[in-house]
Formats: structure tokens, sequence, C-alpha cells
């Protein structure tokens, strides 16, 4: 698989045409509705998000864009070159979890997340934009920083924090998704203060847990 | 003195994102003080206030509110929750842990300035706590706090919450609103500023979270009351709580509100000292872009104006502490990645600029760098600064600029080791 991930090696062809447009018709409306009269142009980003999360493996394909252009009233090259500009819009199917490890100086250098993206590499078999053979995780290291510097190492399991990542803590993760638990048990409740212990935090569970 | 969180009060202690916890501890007292005045008042009392604003750049925010032409065109009032500055996850903390404060301080600028329809910009990674707000709006729109009429009054407001979707250059205020136009976050050649010529054409104020989060403090309790917070009375043009976000080689990293002026040793101690009991090497204030402080600056009163004269800046407070472990030429090499990673490509001298000093850094690193590597960095000072449409040239070269200047024998030590290896 391509490593770059606004490579357009999937063509129009091999991926079906959204039904987000019928399926989702009420939130699009809502998301259009959201900005003043006029300004379509503005839900060209929440509707980007939107194709990505009903799209089957999680990209923007060309039909995506093609759909949203019609919506937004511009052309579907005018999507796609928004498209291409921000990094979390994805051009190729990824995994189910999106396991993204801040690849920033805090983190990376200071916070041991160099080590744990190593680790990674080693014992999953994939490297920064690949997915494991069985689909379920895909590998980002970010150039942004991903705002938990407090609490490196970090990574995001579908834009949820996990915090104060080792790797054998990383493998419990990995072992929890593939038993098909889901990552909730290793995932940051709500931020802290004070250099407050997330571990030893017990806070207001019953509420976070509904996220 | 003693100091009281004000803006992380019952943070970690109770759920302040549920309205009734937030309303039992004060919360939207502001407002309905707010719209018992008039909205002039309201503006005149943020600027007594001298509430500072706390993205980076340091601007008045009530002279900010006052550049709204009176032309009848709408306007816009755009919160920039893009928090990205590497270093800084303070926004975080008041977005996630404290969404109602936000939503008050938005109500009652937005009362002020004369605006209808807000946007809360938050970055796309962000996805729970772009959330959180749109749970806290419905929460404030069911009291009656939002919509049409509040409160019973002829004052209406809509809060838009519009996420980006990864992309550093959008903390820019044109570039945000480009982003938030549907574009591409490229920043806007200014003059115009926004306040003329901002979202969709109209006038548009663009603050931070932290700097709206304290609005309704200022409203509830005085200006006086305000100004009287700092850590350094002597500098009276600072003043008020500030979230600092300390990392790096300290014991407990963590966010942190003291007053302004709290000395960056202070900071350090509070967050717990050193890490294993280490030496201090040095300090970055304000995040990625702000230039280095040493071990002799450790006195210095964090407020805006101390902080540029000990020859930084203040930033968005997010102080990262390197102790004597850390490689000071290997942390430039990550900036120079980032910098050239986020720079959007409009202008010459930034896109090349950056993309050139990471190879520059890559090649001492690897050890192959000369004298004439290190005049080059110097250069690219004078050539990159200033000298594009946005800041983010300067900031990719204000730390090599401070490591030449403070700490030349970091650099010497590995354009010596690579001339042993490979004499002239």
């Amino acid at each position: 698989m391509s490593k770059d991930p606004h490579s357009k090696t999937v063509s129009i062809k091999e991926v079906p045409a959204p039904t987000w447009p019928e399926t989702c018709r009420d939130e699009v409306a809502a998301i259009v509705k959201r900005y003043p009269e006029g300004q379509e142009r503005s839900a060209v980003l929440p509707l980007l998000h939107l194709s990505m999360r009903e799209r089957e493996g999680h990209f923007v394909a060309v039909s995506d864009m093609a759909a949203i252009a019609e919506i937004c009233g511009v052309s579907t090259a005018y999507v796609d070159s928004v498209c291409s500009f921000y990094a979390m819009y994805h051009r190729h199917p990824i995994g189910k979890y999106l396991i993204t490890v801040c690849g920033n100086m805090v983190c990376h250098l200071i916070g041991g997340g160099n080590k744990l993206v190593e680790h990674i590499e080693k014992t999953y078999g994939i490297k920064n934009g690949e997915t494991t053979p069985d689909g379920l995780i895909t590998l980002e290291v970010t150039g942004e920083c991903l705002a938990a510097c407090d609490l490196a190492p970090v990574v995001h399991v579908n834009t949820e924090y996990a915090v104060k990542m080792t790797p054998a803590k990383f493998d419990g993760l990995v072992a929890a998704l593939r038993s098909g638990k889901g990552p909730d048990a290793f995932l940051e409740k709500l931020p802290l203060m004070n250099g407050q212990s997330q571990d030893e935090w017990t806070g207001f569970e019953t509420k976070a847990e509904e996220n | 003195m003693q100091f009281e969180p004000v803006l992380t009060k019952g943070v970690g202690v109770v759920d302040l994102t549920d309205i009734d916890v937030y309303e039992a501890q004060g919360g939207y007292q502001g407002l309905r003080k707010a719209l018992t005045m008039e909205p002039q008042g309201i503006v005149d009392e943020v600027k007594k206030a001298n509430l500072r604003g706390r993205g980076g750049a340091g601007f008045p925010a009530g002279v900010k509110w006052g550049f709204l032409p009176n032309d009848g065109r709408p306007r816009y009032l755009t919160i920039n929750a893009d928090e990205s500055e590497p270093g800084t996850c303070n926004n975080r903390t008041l977005i996630y842990a404290n969404p109602h404060q936000l939503i008050e301080g938005i109500l009652i600028t937005a009362y002020a300035n004369r605006i209808t329809q807000s946007f809360i910009y938050i970055r796309g990674e962000f996805k729970r706590g772009a959330e959180i707000l749109v749970k806290a709006i419905e929460q404030a729109r069911a009291k009656g706090y939002l919509g049409n009429n509040i409160l019973g009054t002829a004052y209406s407001q809509e809060i838009t919450v519009h996420r980006g979707a990864g992309a550093y250059i959008c903390g820019e205020e044109s570039a945000l609103l480009n982003s938030l136009e549907g574009r591409r976050g490229e920043p806007r050649v200014k003059p115009p500023f926004p306040a003329v010529v901002g979202l969709y054409g109209c006038p548009t104020i663009i603050n931070n979270v932290e700097t709206i989060s304290c609005v309704p403090h200022i409203i509830g309790r005085g200006a006086e009351w305000f100004t009287s917070i700092s850590a350094n009375p002597s500098n009276p043009k600072s003043c008020g709580p500030k979230m600092f976000t300390v990392s790096g080689c300290v014991n407990r990293p963590g966010n942190y509100e003291l007053p302004i002026g709290t000395t960056l040793r202070e900071v350090i101690e509070i967050a717990g000292g050193m890490k294993d009991g280490r030496a201090f090497k040095a300090a970055q204030p304000g995040g990625s872009s702000s230039p280095l402080l040493g071990p002799q600056h450790l006195d210095t009163p964090m407020d805006f104006e101390s902080v540029a004269a000990a020859g930084s800046m203040l930033g968005t407070a997010a102080v990262m502490v390197y102790d004597e472990t850390v490689d000071l030429v290997e942390v430039a090499l990550y900036w120079a990645k980032f910098y050239s990673h986020e720079s959007c490509g409009q202008c010459t001298n930034c896109r090349e600029g950056t993309y050139w000093l990471e190879r520059v850094w890559e090649r001492i690193l690897a050890g192959g760098g000369n004298e004439a590597d290190v005049k080059m960095i110097a250069d690219m000072r004078t050539q990159m600064a200033g000298t594009t449409i946005c800041v983010l040239s300067d900031a990719a070269v204000f730390y090599p600029g401070s490591l030449l200047k403070l700490f030349p024998e970091e650099l010497d030590r590995y354009i010596k080791k690579a001339k042993e290896v490979r004499p002239a």
C-alpha cells in the first residue's frame, strides 16, 4: 500500500458511489444550514469529515468530492485542492483504528515517543502510513503536536487520547482492540489540572464512559 | 499573594460539562449581569481590565473590539480553538473540562459587540472537544442562554462549532478564516485586518479560547479585581490569571493556572522541580516559536513585557523545560521538521527556507556540518523573518537564532566533531 496518505491510487472505478447524500440527508442539510445563506462553501470541511466517516475504509474518494462539490456549489477539483491541504483527510483506505502517535518534540524526543514508534514498527510490522494485514490498525506519526504535552507521549485512537504511552501499555491496547474489547480502558477520561495523575484519578467515571 | 484559580476553578474536582454544576459554581451570572449593561460599557470594562490576548501576541482584546467599523455589514465573532502551537495544551483543558465558561464568554463578547452569529474554530484532532461544546451549547439553549431573545431580552445569538482537519497554520487568524470559509488554510495579506474585512468579507473579531474564558469573570467581578491579579505588580501592563502548560524535563508536567508574572523558576518549582534533580539547561517560555531562555533568565517574571525584555516571548505560556541531558541541536531539527511540514507554501522564503533549515540541521546532526552551515543558519534569520505574509517564517527562525546566541557551544560540538572525522 502506498505510504503517501494523499496519493490518488484509488480510482473512481474501484470504489462504490457514496451513499451518504441519501442516508445522511438531514445531517447534511443541518451542516449547510449552520452557515449564512450563500456561504455553502463553508460546509466543505465538515462534509469531508462526514464522507470519511460514512465510507468503508474511512477515506475520501473522488466520488465523495463530486457529491460535496455539488452541495457546496464548487468544482470537484476545488474540493480536491482543499482536501489535499489538510492532514486529517485520508485519500486511501485506512484500518478500523487509526492510531496516531504524536511525533512532535516533547512527546517524541523527551517523552520517549521515538522508542514507542520503533517498538510498533518492530512488533507489528507497520510503518508510518501503513495498515496491519488484518485491517485493524493504521499507524500514523504526526508532524503536528497533538496538544497533550503534559501527558507525553500521547497517541490518538480515532482522535481519542491515550496518554503516557509505554510499549507495554501499547501492547495491552492492541490486545484489547484485537479481542474486540475496544480501546475504552486505555483512553483518557478528561484533561486534568496541576499535574494530577490520570491513573490515580477516579473522577466521574459514569459520565466519561458515555463518550 | 494567595492565588485562587479563576479559569480552572472546579476542574478535576467536579464535572463542569454539566450546566447545573457550572451554574451552582456561579456560572452564567456574568452573562446575567452583562445583559443589564450597555454593550459599550462592557467593551470599556474589558479595556479597563487590560485583558491581553492569550493566543500569543498579547494584543488588548478590548482595543481589538474597538476596531470594528460601524457600517451596517453583519459582524462575526470567531473563537480560535485551533490550539496547535507545540507545547501548548491549556485550551484543551478549558474546552474539555469547562466548556460553559467559554460559551458564557462568547455570549457576553457577542452582546458587547452587537454580534448575532459566532463560530468556534476547533482543531480537527479535538473531535471529542467539539462534541462536548455542541452538547454544552444545547444545554445552554435549553436554559434560555442561547437562541432568540436570550433571558427575555432582545439579544439573540447562535454559536456554530466548526472542526478543522489538521493544519498548524489554521491557528493564524486569517488562515483560520479561510479554513472556516471552506478554503485552503492559507493566510491572507494584511491589511485589511479581520476587524474590517474578515469572515465572509465582514468585520470579524477573533480571540483565543483563554481570552474569551476570562470575560465572564471580568464582568462578574469587575476590571479592578482583574488588574489586581499579578505576581509582578511592578509591571501594570500585564495582569490576570494565565494558564501555564509546563512540559519536558519536570517532575509533574501539567497545566497550571497562575497569576501572570510568576517567575520561570517558580513555575518550574510548582511543576515539581527539575526531573530527577538534574540541572536546568534552557526553556522555551511560549511554545516552539519562542526563543530560548537560559539559566540566567530563571528569575524572569512570566509576563508579556518581562519575557520580551529577556529576549523571548510569552506566547501561549507553554513552558518547555530542557535539562542537561537534552541535546538542543536535536530539538532544533524537530522544530525545523515541524515548520517545514506545516508551512502552507504560499511564500517562497518560508516554503524554501523551512525546507533548507531542515536539511541543514539534518546534515549537522549527521556529523557533516561546517562553519558555512552555521553562517547559513544565521543568514536565514534575516532572510526569513519579516519577509512573508504571516509569521510562521519568523517563528521558524526564532529558535535557531536564540540557539546560536545563547548556546553556541552546542553547535560547535558538532562542527568540531565533523572536523575531526574529516579534516579540511
